[in-house]
């Protein structure tokens, strides 16, 4: 079925995607990895202890979509009660982004590039035919579904859906609104990620 | 030992490190896990990850979803400070929005 992961027998899952969706989704997964920016790897010297040892950032993103996908660890968002615990907090979340923060960067990065290759392998073979079948392994199924779900966070936050009546008026929009492909996206990646989950419960 | 090491030194150099100025935790109140609400986050998907990360039971995995979902936050998890981070982290990965803290009730 169109837009809908199916189980495949054995463990794994599968869906059948034509050209422009695996277009639309390789663009988003490659727009990702350019805001999560290059590992460290690749200007990082030969030692591989030093890139073991090396400290993350300390300070949040500036980028409210990377805020969202690193989010401060120690910050209670209902508020901290006084200044002092406010302090405490930000020390806190400075200290736990220094040594989680790249850790966390990598992985996010590893996800959105095993969705990368799993299309351009589509994309050979469905080329001439309009479309064909992604068949993901149990392990290729996992980073999908992390992929699947940053991206939906990625375009959320770019939307400002903050709250559930957000979402309730982006399926209102009007047709000529600037937001509304923006909107067909997030909405199509939400039912992707609906299937492929249920493909996974326990 | 060969007996000919240097005592150690009686005064222990004071270090300003920002922590210091921070009221020290009683050590024996737990750490909680805390899961924030969020309008993106799938509720199936939220109750996917507490089953396979934590091992919730469906029906656990369920409550605590509809907790977030209808209080705006829930704990997932307590233990040591150290265990929660790994928690946090953990639930960074997952893209769930997570924060821990000191369980003063």
């Amino acid at each position: 079925m169109p837009g809908h992961f199916e189980p495949l027998p054995g463990g794994g899952a599968a869906v059948a995607l034509d050209d422009v969706e695996i277009s639309i989704i390789r663009s988003l997964a490659v727009q990702l990895l350019e805001l999560i920016g290059p590992g460290p790897a690749e200007d990082a010297s030969d030692d591989p202890l030093a890139e073991l040892f090396a400290e993350g950032p300390s300070e949040p993103p500036a980028d409210p979509v990377l805020r969202r996908l690193f989010p401060d660890a120690y910050t209670d968002p209902e508020g901290a009660s006084g200044a002092r615990a406010a302090d405490e907090q930000k020390a806190h979340s400075a200290e736990f982004r220094r040594y989680t923060e790249n850790d966390l960067r990598a992985g996010k990065r590893e996800n959105a590039l095993t969705v990368v290759r799993s299309l351009d392998a589509l994309a050979s073979e469905a080329a001439g035919e309009g479309g064909a079948v992604l068949k993901l392994s149990p392990r290729e199924s996992q980073a999908w579904l992390r992929a699947l779900n940053d991206l939906r966070l990625a375009i959320g936050s770019r939307l400002e859906i903050t709250d559930e009546d957000d979402t309730d008026l982006l399926y209102r929009l009007p047709d000529d609104d600037p937001r509304k492909p923006m909107v067909m996206a997030y909405l199509w990646l939400g039912g992707l990620q609906e299937t492929l989950v249920t493909t996974l419960m326990p | 030992m060969d007996g000919v090491t240097s005592p150690a030194p009686l005064e222990i150099e004071r270090t300003e490190s920002a922590e210091e100025v921070f009221a020290v935790p009683e050590p024996d109140v737990p750490w909680v896990t805390i899961v924030h609400n969020d309008p993106v986050n799938l509720m199936s998907y939220v109750t996917y990850v507490f089953q396979t990360y934590f091992g919730y039971s469906k029906d656990k995995a369920t409550k605590l979803m509809m907790d977030v979902h209808h209080k705006g936050r829930a704990v997932v998890s307590s233990g040591s400070r150290e265990e929660m981070e790994r928690d946090v982290q953990a639930m960074h990965g997952y893209g769930l929005w997570a924060t821990l803290q000191q369980d003063r009730k």
